[in-house]
Formats: C-alpha cells, structure tokens, sequence
C-alpha cells in the first residue's frame, strides 16, 4: 500500500487515454475540503498558503454541501476535512452528516485540538469514518515547541486512545524532519501503543511555510537513510509479531533524482477547495501565477471540466525541454509545477528534483546547506502574525 | 488461520465500507483515504458478506444468483482466503 504524499489516496484513477484533448476527462475521485485556516497550532511545516491571513471569507455550510454534493455526483468517493484546524469549524458535525449521507468516504484529518470524546462520539454518529490525528513529535518537549502550545501533546495522546475506544480506523500522521527524526524508532513505537492502524511517516514536502523554514527542516541524507532502514527493520518484526499496522515512509523528493509524478496527474485525481471557495488541482497550487475557478461563480463540472487552471497541466502540450523530447516523461510528467516555480522561477520548467533539469544545482544545494545547518536554525512559525508580514509582502 | 471452511463466518473489517460506485460502475471497497476497485465476481461475493452468514451460506445464496455459473464452492473459497490475506475480512 504505497501512498504518494500526506494524506494522499490510492493512484486508482482510470488510465489516461494518449490523446488528452479528446479523451473524456475522469472524474475526480478525492474531494479534500479546507474548511478553515484558523489553526490553533503552529507548526512550521504548514502547506497552507504564506498568506492566509489575508484570504477571504469561508464558505457558508450551505455551500459546503452544495460543493459535496456536486463533487460526489461527478464521482468524488473519498471526502477530505481539513485546514487549517477542522474541528475550528462549528457546523463540522452537520458536513460530516451530509457527506457520509451522500455516500462518500468520509475522513477527518485533524491536529486533535479541539476535539473531546463527546464530540468523537457525536461524528461518530453522523457517521464519519476515520480520524486522522497529526503529531509533530513522539517526545512532548518537542512537539509542544513545533506546535507551539505546551498542552498538545497529552491532548493528542488522550484523543488517539479515544478515537481507537470508539471504534474508528486510526491513521496517525508524523512530518518528519531534521528536529524529529532521528528518534523515528520512538514515533513508531508510539503508533504501536496508540493502536493505529496506519502511520504516516511523512518526510516534509517543502512547500508553503515549510519551503521558507527549508534550512532548519531538511534532515541530512544520512538522517534520512538511518530513518528508511529502522522503518524496514520495524516494518518485518511488526509483521512477524502478525500486527496489521501499516507504515508508510514518504520519501522526500529532494533526495530523488527523478521528481515525483505530482498528485498522480494534474487534475487528474483530486480535487481541493480553499476555505474561500478556490478550486485548486492540488493543496499548494495557490502559489502558481494562475488564476484558479472558484465555487461560488462556476459549477465544479466546469471548473474541472472546462477552466483554464484545471486544464493548463493537463496532458503534455505544455512542456519545455528537457521533459519535451524526454522518454521518460510519462513517468512523472515533468514533475511538481509548484516546485518548478518555487526554483527554478517557471512553472512550465522541469522540476528541479530531476537531475536533468538546468536548475538541479537549487537541489544539490539545499542537500549541502542541510549538512552544514545546525539545530538551531531560526524557525518561523505558522500563525496570524507572522502570515500578515508576507501578506503585505 | 488462512483457509476457511464451510462453517466459518466471515464479516467485513471495519476498517472498509463496501458500496457500488457508479462512477466507477463497480463495487469499491473504501478506506482511510482510499479505494480498492473490485472485479464483478468479488463484489459478489463481498455482497453475501454480512456477518450473519457463514461460507456454506455464502455459497448457496451465491448459487442462487447464479444458477449459470454452476458450483461455486472452490472459487468463493479461494477468494475468500484471498481477502482474509488482504485483510478485508475477518472471521467471528
């Protein structure tokens, strides 16, 4: 059970035809729903956008559900809760309701603050079918010290057992990164305990406020190599010892030599709406020089169908060299766009993970820099205050 | 245990939501952020699976459904220990 990313499904997408422009477009299968930025924590590593604060305002539940509803009549099976912090959301309970009614898969995917074991009870009964809880670390000092709050952690161990009491799947999700992952051992033992039944051991993906605390997060290879191995050896004892849990290591891509083949196609699987209404072919393409459809002025048949933002990545017209003439571009379809934005300062470049990218070098170096940082790398943390300053840019 | 016999009864993980999914015109087997599809003749038999009836059962209802394809016993069988692997099953 492979999984691409933090809280990725499946690659079950029907196969895409060679001619993309008059094969019909498959239907999205993932609805992820941002319901809010409001988060009470403030982990460094956050994908939201840099500015958030500045973004409008959420969507009603009246036009949550008309969202799921249009999602789920095109094909969406898997149904997404996220944020920011969920749970921030009052009307939570009612959405999960009318998405579970509708038929989707519904999940939770959530920081577990704010949650108690009322409210686990009363999903439940709406009918939610799996939790989600994130840690930022399996040792409380540091995991209060990236979430910033000195009570996280016992809340988070509290709810996990909670959410296993009641009944629900668990998928316990760890980023891990330079400050945690050399105990990686611990966080799965702790997941073992805790009774999950999937762990995601999620390296950090360098994007939105991660991409800006790059230095202080990206462990060393060396680190990285240590984590894959105990994970394996984790891995065959578990199984011997007849434990269902599953654990799924992401690699980072910046020690890859070939880029990811992001989110399995561009709007080809999933599909994001922002607290505001912005339908987004994947969490981060906010940052691209797009201008992305919103919920509130189209219908999510043409935004995926018809819009530009959906449609500009789709297929391979759009490719420069090297992907152009590459033979393997099918494989990974040139890569992450946002990445190729974020370094190389072109969205239509190859992605810089590839070594046959001009840009590579961006990569080589941040693998240099991560050798030479040292613990104490100045971090800046996701909140209010600091999303003004980029807000104002 | 691995094979069952005919007086086992089996019921869905409830890790998994088996449902039919037009979209994909066939039966699905969902879970935490996923979705497995199945062939006609899985989705058959996950559809006896309610935890109520055991293998023998299984098999005469499929049976019934499909009085064409003739005796089933052996295949059913074997899918099931296939699921059971896979751990979309259990045994009560």
């Amino acid at each position: 059970m492979s999984k691409t990313g933090s809280a990725m499904p499946e690659p079950t997408g029907p196969k895409q035809s060679a001619a993309p422009a008059v094969a019909p477009q498959s239907p999205p299968l993932w609805l992820l729903a941002e319901l809010t930025y409001k988060c009470p924590l403030q982990c460094p590593y956050c994908s939201n956008p840099l500015d958030f604060a500045d973004h409008g305002e959420e969507l009603t539940t009246e036009q949550w559900i008309d969202v799921f509803r249009q999602a789920r009549k095109m094909g969406a099976a898997q149904l997404g809760f996220s944020g920011g912090e969920p749970l921030v959301r009052r009307d939570l309970e009612q959405l999960i309701a009318e998405g579970r009614k509708l038929g989707y898969y519904t999940n939770l995917i959530t920081s577990g603050i704010g949650l108690n074991a009322d409210r686990i009870a009363a999903f439940r009964e709406a009918g939610l079918d799996h939790i989600q809880i994130s840690f930022q670390a399996s040792d409380e000092t540091v995991n209060n010290m990236l979430a910033g709050s000195d009570k996280a952690f016992q809340q988070k161990l509290k709810m996990a057992r909670e959410v296993k009491a009641q009944g629900y799947p668990m998928v316990l999700n760890f980023v891990t990164h330079k400050h945690n992952i050399d105990r990686i051992d611990r966080i799965i033992e702790l997941c073992v305990e805790l009774e999950a039944d999937f762990v995601e051991l999620a390296t950090c993906q360098y994007y939105g406020w991660a991409y800006e605390n790059k230095e202080s997060l990206l462990p060393t290879r060396a680190q990285l190599e240590r984590a894959e191995r105990i994970t394996n050896e984790y891995r065959d004892k578990l199984a011997a010892a007849g434990n269902p849990i599953k654990l799924i290591f992401v690699t980072p891509d910046y020690y890859e030599e070939r880029p990811k083949k992001c989110m399995n196609g561009w709007g080809e699987i999933f599909l994001t709406v922002t607290p505001d209404g912005t339908a987004l072919p994947c969490h981060s393409a906010r940052m691209l020089p797009i201008e992305f459809p919103n919920v509130k002025d189209s219908s999510l048949q043409h935004i995926w169908r018809d819009s530009f933002g959906f449609n500009h990545f789709r297929g391979d017209d759009w490719m420069q060299e090297p992907c152009r003439s590459c033979d393997e571009k099918e494989l990974d379809l040139g890569g992450c766009r946002c990445q190729a934005y974020m370094l190389a300062g072109d969205m239509n470049a190859a992605d810089p993970v590839c070594s046959k990218s001009p840009h590579h070098q961006t990569i080589l170096d941040a693998r240099a820099a991560a050798e030479n940082s040292g613990e104490d790398s100045p971090i800046t943390f996701r909140n209010e205050r600091n999303s003004r300053v980029f807000a104002r840019g | 245990m691995t094979k069952p016999t005919l007086a086992h009864t089996p019921c869905l993980n409830p890790m998994f939501r088996f449902q039919w999914e037009e979209a994909q015109n066939c039966h699905v087997l969902l879970y935490p952020e996923g979705m497995i599809k199945l062939n006609d003749s899985a989705g058959a038999i996950l559809s006896e699976i309610t935890g109520e009836q055991d293998c023998a059962a299984i098999i005469q209802a499929l049976e019934a459904r499909f009085p064409e394809a003739g005796e089933l016993g052996p295949d059913v069988l074997e899918f099931l220990e296939v699921a059971h692997e896979q751990n979309w099953i259990r045994y009560a």
